[in-house]
């Protein structure tokens, strides 16, 4: 008989929302939260970019001759453009075309590839065939070249430019939520769903949907730094926002013809691009060591 | 009497994970003779597969840490070498056979390019020259030893075009290259079906008998032992708790975690029910003083607290319990 | 007799690929805007110009029968005439598509020279500094616009240190016809004028890193975790108990099957390769196909823009083809069972 115990005593550990897990797992990790840091500061930025800009009325029609090519200063804290323009104010109010083609440009692709990528996924057959199928040919075509091709038939514009990165967007989320939903169709929580009489509907959405969100979420955010990547390649070449709305890619674009001496035009429009690039994506790498996701690219 | 050519004697070793020690290895000593079979038997995670990394010289320094015994191959001390002199050992005078055949062999190289590198990197180690021909003579040479038909055909074959019973054959040519003197087999056959099992067995003992090599059978299946081997020792928890001839230990074991384990083998008459042994490892970071078996045994005292001694019960049978000591006294 | 099954699976299936991208681009650059030819002619052409210009171009016809011409032409390597030049698309741009290949070509050579090495070596010292720096490197690509860097690259090596040129395929003063390939550098070396091929050298140098970084980092990226994932396979452990010694075990034993995740991606990468291409063309007035593609796209010469698209579209899949080629190769398992 053991009359000496060999054991520690047993001691239940304090237990932890999942919610706070994620955040302490979430914080402990510094490039994610960097990541997260520059995402929240270039949203505030751009939704107060009348109250925050020094120079609010820059963002828009007017002209200062007197101060053209102004190099970084105190008073114009990113040097003036070859109009006289405060670029720090633009680069605030040129954040704001960089979201909202980032909103839109998800908004549209994110539900259009998600649901496809369920049906696809669940109801396989012909209706699997025909998607998937679809969705590798729009893969196989580069998307810079088909923004170009339907920026340039269409006028120049925001919206035009939003609709050219849309048409081939969503495929990426259809490749993605398709394959976890065939992973997912065959466990047993789908089975037990249908056996108790879920319709599709239901299984699809409060079943399988809600497994998908952390891919998505990782998804969505490293999206959001590329789609700003392309828009701004798009209005590099001309084909998306036209002056006078600040934006970010024209701004470097326009710069360019003063390099290498007033450097400041070209080259701090384009590290802006880089720093909201460089938000999304350490925040979605951060997300996607949070969640362990593996399959998102 | 064979020379034994392999001999550990009190090897302990520690693993540092995430600031914590676990002591995985405690004073474990065991002999391997040349031409004989010897096995290592326990159930997962007591420690076998760390000592035959650590036999092999395949533990990394960190985490892993030897912190006292000596492991002597042919008299020389291979804790005392440099990584040099035992990487020349590896492969060439002592070799491993893996447990997996499907994951243990690259699935982007031939067979007969494996092989050859083995060769070839040995040759070069031991000052050797041959040419490719002669190496791939030896080649198929190794693989009829291990009675696999068309050696040629084989050596240009990819793993994945040979079943799995194949597949560990070679792995055992892989293991008789060179001049092998130590081979350690990982639970040989656990991943085959039990005819192909039984072949690589059989074929492991003809080897045995054939070149005179020294057997070291690390396995979980006492009925493979019981078969095969001609010696046994039972770990458990990092500790050797009883070793013996395998008749002499089969007919008479001393140590209650040998009876309780041949107890849990199913056998064809008597008892229809299964048991199983109450309790679970320890914790090796924090293992129990003394006998690391005494909270599952249900006949320990408080003098089991304290390490129990070796004791010879008859021959070359013996046991490290105070049971014994006692009975003894 | 698998693998080749396979490939010619892959080539049928890229037809058909093609087959949708002309679908799509006839859709977007014939049915969507109005009038194709007053889009090309601009609002202040007569409307007779407009009707001309519809009849040459055989705009009047059924769409279905305009679709038909058009892949026909397609399949017989025609990519049209364009509307503005009154040109085939092809003699337009086949004077600049050798430039273009050139620079994709040392592009991707850069990227694997450049990035397996990093890969490894981030996956060798997995933790340490070399490998915090490949990741920050990775980044770093993933997230610069290629405009801009090259922008930068051409700044600071241009003008600020002034060691390389900026501009053009060689320098102003140099002729010479690459008439053999097309491509710069192996033309000059078969004719043995190395004074052209160290010029183009130092002429493609800062376009191609311009273009290189953004791939390089992904291509470090994955063959690093490539690399992890085979470190941790059975059959390393053994070769390492077999006596193999460690260069060998890494840079043949561990690289050889961590070699078709990077191919893979690079596959995946040349969509956007193509894209960058363009802007980074422009920024070096490097004269490939970007430069007639964005005329194309500013004058709204739609013919010029569908055979534009469609090359595009052809490079893409021929560059996938190859990919599953060398694929085949590297793996025996995809060669001999035309599958993984």
């Amino acid at each position: 008989m053991a009359d000496q115990t060999l054991q520690a005593p047993f001691v239940a550990p304090a237990r932890l929302t999942t919610g706070q897990q994620n955040w302490r797992r979430f914080s402990s990790n510094p490039t994610a939260v960097i990541g997260a840091a520059i995402v929240v500061l270039v949203v505030l930025a751009a939704i107060f970019a009348p109250y925050l800009a020094p120079y609010p009325t820059h963002a828009g029609e007017i002209v200062n001759f007197r101060a053209r090519h102004h190099p970084p200063s105190l008073q114009y804290w990113f040097g003036t453009d070859d109009v006289g323009r405060d670029i720090f104010s633009r680069v605030l109010f040129g954040y704001r075309v960089s979201l909202i083609l980032a909103i839109v440009v998800l908004g549209i692709a994110v539900p259009l590839g998600t649901t496809l990528g369920l049906l696809a996924g669940y109801f396989g057959g012909w209706i699997e065939i025909i998607i998937m199928r679809l969705t590798d040919i729009a893969l196989g075509i580069p998307p810079l070249v088909m923004a170009l091709a339907v920026s340039s038939i269409l006028s120049p514009n925001l919206i035009n430019a939003m609709l050219a990165i849309s048409i081939l967007w969503w495929t990426w989320h259809t490749r993605l939520i398709y394959s976890i939903t065939r992973t997912l169709r065959g466990q047993e929580f789908v089975e037990a769903a249908r056996t108790l009489g879920a319709s599709p509907f239901h299984i699809l959405f409060r079943e399988i949907l809600p497994n998908c969100v952390s891919a998505i979420s990782v998804k969505v955010s490293l999206d959001a730094g590329f789609v700003i990547l392309i828009g701004a390649t798009l209005s590099f070449l001309g084909l998306g926002v036209q002056p006078p709305t600040p934006d970010l890619g024209t701004m470097v674009a326009s710069g360019a013809n003063f390099l290498p001496d007033n450097w400041w035009e070209s080259i701090l429009p384009g590290f802006a691009i880089l720093f909201v690039t460089l938000g999304f994506n350490l925040l979605g790498d951060g997300l996607r060591d949070l969640f362990d996701v593996e399959e998102v690219r | 009497m064979s020379a034994t050519l392999l001999s550990l004697r009190d090897l302990s070793l520690e693993f540092s994970l995430f600031g914590r020690r676990a002591y995985v290895l405690n004073r474990v000593s065991l002999d391997v003779p040349e031409a004989r079979h010897v096995a290592l038997v326990g159930e997962s995670g007591c420690g076998k597969s760390v000592t035959m990394r650590a036999i092999m010289g395949l533990l990394r320094s960190p985490p892993a840490r030897i912190t006292g015994g000596e492991i002597l191959f042919d008299g020389r001390d291979l804790l005392t070498m440099s990584a040099p002199e035992r990487e020349a050992l590896r492969g060439v005078a002592m070799s491993m056979v893996f447990q997996d055949p499907m994951t243990s062999l690259n699935p982007v190289f031939s067979v007969g390019d494996q092989m050859g590198s083995i060769l070839k990197y040995a040759d070069r180690r031991l000052g050797r020259a041959r040419s490719k021909a002669e190496r791939m003579t030896r080649v198929y040479e190794v693989l009829r030893q291990v009675r696999m038909p068309d050696p040629e055909r084989i050596a240009l074959a990819y793993p994945f075009m040979l079943s799995g019973g194949m597949r560990q054959r070679v792995l055992i040519a892989m293991a008789l290259l060179n001049e092998t003197r130590l081979l350690i087999a990982d639970e040989p056959g656990t991943a085959l079906d039990v005819t192909t099992q039984a072949q690589i067995l059989k074929l492991l003992q003809d080897l045995v008998a054939e070149r005179h090599l020294a057997l070291l059978m690390i396995t979980h299946n006492l009925g493979v032992v019981r078969a095969s081997a001609n010696y046994v020792y039972v770990m458990y928890a990092g500790s050797v708790v009883e070793h013996g001839p395998t008749a002499a230990l089969f007919a008479n074991p001393r140590h209650p975690y040998t009876r309780a384990l041949i107890d849990c083998v199913p056998k064809l008459s008597g008892r229809t029910t299964f048991r199983g042994i109450e309790g679970t490892l320890p914790d090796y970071a924090a293992p129990p003083p003394g006998c690391r078996f005494a909270p599952r045994c249900p006949h320990a005292t408080s003098v089991c607290a304290t390490p129990p001694p070796d004791l010879a019960v008859g021959g070359a049978h013996g046991v490290s319990c105070w049971l014994e000591a006692e009975k003894a006294a | 007799m698998e693998f080749l099954f396979f490939l010619i699976r892959r080539v049928l299936w890229s037809l058909l690929v093609l087959v949708g991208l002309s679908m799509v681009i006839f859709i977007i650059a014939r049915v969507v805007p109005g009038d194709p030819a007053r889009m090309a002619l601009g609002p202040r052409a007569s409307q007779e110009q407009v009707e001309t210009l519809r009849k040459s171009m055989g705009l009047d016809l059924p769409i279905i029968e305009q679709y038909a011409r058009f892949v026909g032409g397609l399949a017989h390597g025609d990519l049209g005439t364009s509307f503005l030049t009154k040109r085939s698309v092809n003699a337009d741009i086949s004077e600049t598509f050798a430039a273009t290949l050139e620079l994709v070509i040392t592009t991707v050579l850069i990227a694997f020279a450049v990035g397996v090495p990093l890969g490894v070596a981030a996956a060798h010292w997995k933790d340490g500094w070399a490998d915090n720096c490949v990741r920050l490197f990775a980044i770093l690509g993933a997230v610069t616009p290629s405009f801009f860097l090259a922008l930068l690259l051409q700044v600071l090596a241009g003008y600020v240190l002034h060691v390389l040129p900026t501009t053009g395929r060689l320098p102003p003063g140099m002729a010479f016809q690459p008439d053999i390939t097309g491509l710069l550098l192996i033309d000059s070396l078969i004719k043995g004028r190395l004074d052209v091929l160290g010029e183009a050298l130092r002429h493609l140098l800062l376009p191609a890193v311009a273009l290189a970084m953004a791939t390089t980092g992904q291509i470090a990226r994955i063959t690093r975790s490539s690399m992890i994932d085979v470190a941790k396979q059975d059959y390393i452990e053994a070769s390492r108990a077999f006596g193999i010694p460690t260069r060998v075990r890494l840079f043949k034993y561990m690289l050889r099957p961590s070699f078709v995740p990077p191919l893979t991606i690079m596959g995946l990468e040349f969509a956007s390769l193509i894209g960058n291409a363009f802007v980074v063309e422009l920024v070096f007035a490097w004269p490939g196909m970007a430069a007639y593609g964005v005329r194309t796209i500013m004058q709204k010469d739609l013919n010029a823009i569908m055979g534009v698209v469609m090359i595009s579209g052809l490079f893409f899949v021929c560059a996938n083809l190859l990919v599953d080629l060398i694929v085949g190769f590297v793996d025996p398992r995809v060669r001999i069972q035309g599958a993984r």
